[in-house]
């Protein structure tokens, strides 16, 4: 066996080691303001991802309304958790509209079916190309954009009860 | 009285691991080794000790004495006395205390069985695991003592969560646990070897039956663990990629490997090296895993009680355990003499690239499972889920199937392939029909499904010919429990595949005297009436459901349960299995409009995942005993390959050997 091969699995161990303390050190849901603050959304024109929604496109965020955009996927867990207080926006009045990730149609249906329908539109990426553009890594995730297309806020994970009053003071503020 | 009994025995247990420890290792150097014959009692009574202390705890539970704050907090004197029972490890302190009885018993097992193995390289073992146990003994003793009293004690107790409440808790959890722990004796072999540097066929025969055990018990509590989430989550799936799943998965990997890796170094002393490594990572991915569950750091849809604190002590345990074997197995590897040669394209070489993509199939688990703990060290929270785990572990899985099907049908050291490639026509062909069959009757169901069929076809035919030409009646179980664990993959493949592609789904609002078809079943709800048992009230529903045109209806009752303590609800899904698939009916809430919810699915070969889970376990158990009852009558004849005199060194000459 060659001499450095050995020790490789040390090594790995080391790493895995290094990950696992700094997941139980460093302090839980840090927000940090993401660098997509402030520009405008990128181009995109994606599909119907449910039959009863129509597509989204970036021009629907250039009629002069405040709007939530909401990455979620039927696979995802935190999107359940968060589901009850997206819809809370939307029975404010909010206009949600979501981008289901790497999704099939029909499962999107029955997410939908189960943890209710806050959106107003829903468009389907699935190879993540939008999710990439937007500068989001992962999902739940949701942008405040203004009603000129440019991203004023990112909610990175699931919106839990406690910031459901900031996102609605966060769209008041983009009008 | 009983819970101070107990936590003596805990104590005096731990004692005994500390002197099974230094007795042991005294007794390897060379002054000490008249002490080698003591360490074997000493294992033995540390584990009825600790044993004892565990039976103690079930009869506080029994007793629901809640002057112990751990019943207090987990039980309820109205629960049945089965959950009573299995409340006494639904919990962490509890399950810890029968990760350190599993740990003592094992070890206890190994001292009163095990007498093939070189008596030092055995005593290593013992202090070996007696060094891993007390780890365990101090987390529990300093941290998590299940007989902590509550002063004053509550008049009632809180619960055990109700979707615990479910025979499927009373065996699932003990299994794994089993399973997982036992992995710990196949640890302790390894240091054992390296230590006495002993790595050889004896060793591997020693191990062989430890690790066979643990596998077969993880085999049957995952198994077991994917239908209790099936009916009683109520979400109709099998299996979530949810780090804890992943976290049992991950030694059932690594476990499946070694034991393949075992057999090779028992028969053909080959895999020196690669088998100890294995047997390390197995263990260290029950620690692992035991790390993710309880310390909170990933976010789970099984809620356990999560504590940072605890966290770093289970890492605290980690470093030691896990990085001080890997840096012994550093020091020492170089000195394990190599093994036998075999040419690539033989036995062992399949079962060494089987080896490589189960390890590979576990770095793609370990990875997804991590990445949101990456990220989040970033700043930002993902969900790792299927669209990842399915397809990129699915590059590695039907490699492994192919090698599987061909693997046992050649020979030892060299095969020349003629005699395989006539034999794998036939699961080709079973391929090829099945690929023809599906996309002709069932048209576009997805590529994984698709390969999934086609595979489980293959495998299905391909499993079964290492019987081909034999004589049935002379062949050895283990062959028989190969093929019917490697037929039981291809089932519960099968199962898998159809889940996926022929699953129907509906949820409907529905009124009574409407009916409602799913796939082929007319269901009709005739009503909904309140019914109570034991510590719970529910609404069940009933159904009648009618197969196609068929006038045989059976009632199916899905409830809707309430449990007084925790407050809670649960669903009971009803099921009605058929030899073709499976009806499964979960009752929702009423709407304003006095509509009932319900969901509806059918599931065409479902059960077939765990049906095909048993065979595996099946033939694990077959293999087993048939492997033994060989030992056995085998124990007179010399042993492979003579062992060579164990030098009397220390630790110390290992080192600079590796150094130099």
């Amino acid at each position: 066996m060659k001499h450095w091969a050995i020790w490789l699995p040390l090594a790995l161990f080391g790493v895995l080691f290094a990950v696992f303390a700094t997941g139980l050190i460093a302090p839980a849901d840090r927000t940090i303001a993401s660098q997509m603050i402030g520009k405008p959304l990128p181009q995109f024109d994606l599909p119907q991802a449910v039959p009863d929604r129509p597509a989204l496109a970036r021009t629907n965020f250039t009629d002069g309304k405040p709007k939530l955009l909401n990455v979620f996927a039927s696979w995802c867990v935190p999107c359940i958790a968060e589901a009850p207080y997206l819809q809370q926006l939307a029975d404010a009045g909010v206009e949600i509209n979501g981008v289901a990730i790497r999704d099939r149609s029909p499962d999107v249906q029955q997410f939908l079916a189960r943890n209710g329908n806050p959106y107003a539109r829903i468009g389907a990426d699935d190879v993540s190309k939008i999710q990439f553009d937007l500068g989001s890594s992962g999902v739940p995730e949701t942008f405040v954009i203004d009603g000129q297309g440019m991203i004023r806020y990112q909610h990175i994970g699931d919106i839990r009860p406690e910031h459901v009053p900031m996102i609605l003071q966060k769209l008041k503020e983009a009008q | 009285m009983i819970a101070e009994i107990a936590l003596a025995m805990l104590w005096l247990a731990a004692a005994l691991a500390v002197l099974q420890l230094v007795l042991g290792s005294y007794a390897l150097t060379v002054r000490g080794a008249e002490f080698l014959p003591a360490v074997r009692p000493i294992a033995v009574v540390q584990g009825v000790l600790v044993a004892i202390a565990f039976a103690l705890l079930i009869v506080l539970f029994l007793r629901t004495d809640l002057s112990v704050k751990l019943v207090a907090a987990n039980s309820h004197s109205l629960k049945p006395i089965i959950y009573k029972v299995a409340g006494a490890w639904g919990n962490h302190e509890g399950s810890m205390l029968l990760w350190v009885t599993v740990m003592g018993m094992a070890g206890g097992f190994v001292a009163l069985l095990e007498r093939r193995l070189n008596e030092r390289t055995m005593v290593a073992t013992l202090a070996g695991q007696a060094f891993v146990s007390l780890g365990f003994y101090a987390f529990m003793l300093f941290s998590s003592n299940p007989f902590e009293r509550l002063n004053p004690a509550p008049a009632e107790g809180n619960g055990l969560n109700p979707l615990l409440q479910d025979p499927g808790l009373a065996f699932h959890p003990p299994t794994l646990y089993i399973g997982y722990v036992g992995l710990s004796i196949a640890f302790s072999f390894a240091i054992g070897a390296l230590i006495t540097r002993d790595v050889g066929p004896a060793f591997a025969r020693a191990m062989r039956p430890w690790v066979m055990g643990a596998w077969i018990f993880l085999t049957l509590g995952i198994t077991a663990g994917s239908w209790w989430a099936y009916y009683e989550l109520g979400w109709g799936g099998w299996w979530f990629w949810d780090p804890v799943e992943n976290a049992s998965l991950m030694p059932w990997l690594a476990a499946t490997a070694l034991l393949h890796s075992v057999s090779v170094l028992a028969t053909r002393n080959a895999l020196k090296a690669w088998t100890v490594m294995l047997a390390v990572v197995a263990f260290s991915m029950s620690m692992v895993g035991t790390f993710l569950v309880r310390s909170g750091i990933l976010t789970s849809v099984h809620a356990f009680a999560v504590d940072p604190e605890r966290g770093s002590f289970i890492l605290a345990l980690l470093a030691i355990y896990i990085g001080g074997a890997l840096a012994l197995f550093g020091l020492r590897a170089s000195t394990v003499t190599e093994g036998a040669r075999f040419h690539l394209f033989s036995r062992e070489g399949a079962l060494v690239m089987n080896n490589v993509l189960l390890v590979g199939v576990l770095g793609i688990v370990l990875m997804g499972t991590l990445y949101p703990l990456v990220t989040e060290a970033f700043d930002t929270k993902v969900s790792v889920g299927p669209p990842y785990f399915n397809p990129v572990s699915a590059i590695f899985v039907f490699p492994m199937l192919i090698i599987m099907a061909a693997g046992p049908l050649m020979r030892w050291r060299s095969d020349n392939g003629r005699k395989l490639s006539s034999l794998m026509a036939v699961p080709a062909l079973a391929a090829a029909v099945a690929l023809a069959l599906v996309v002709v009757f069932a048209g576009d169901i997805g590529i994984l499904p698709l390969l999934g069929l086609v595979f489980a076809a293959g495998l299905a035919i391909a499993s079964v010919l290492p019987l081909w030409k034999r004589n049935l009646r002379r062949t050895p179980a283990h062959i028989y429990g190969m093929v019917i664990a490697h037929l039981g993959i291809a089932v519960a493949l099968a199962g898998m595949a159809s889940e996926s592609a022929f699953n129907t789904e509906k949820l409907v609002a529905s009124e009574f005297g409407q009916s409602h078809t799913v796939g082929p079943w007319t269901i009709e709800l005739q009503g909904v009436k309140p019914i109570a048992g034991a510590n719970w009230t529910a609404l069940e529903a009933r159904l009648v459901a009618r197969y196609g045109d068929s006038n045989v209806q059976t009632v199916l009752n899905p409830q809707s349960r309430m449990f007084a303590s925790p407050p809670t609800a649960t669903n009971e899904a009803a099921l009605l299995t058929r030899w073709n698939g499976q009806l499964y009916a979960v009752l929702g809430e009423e709407g304003d409009d006095g509509r009932w919810q319900l969901r509806l699915w059918w599931k065409p070969f479902v059960p077939l995942i765990w049906y095909g889970g048993l065979m595996i376990g099946l033939g694990g158990i077959l293999a087993l005993v048939g492997r033994t009852s060989r030992d056995r009558r085998r124990k007179d004849e010399p042993e492979f390959e003579p062992t060579a005199a164990p030098a009397p060194d220390p630790a110390v000459a290992g080192g600079k050997e590796a150094l130099a």
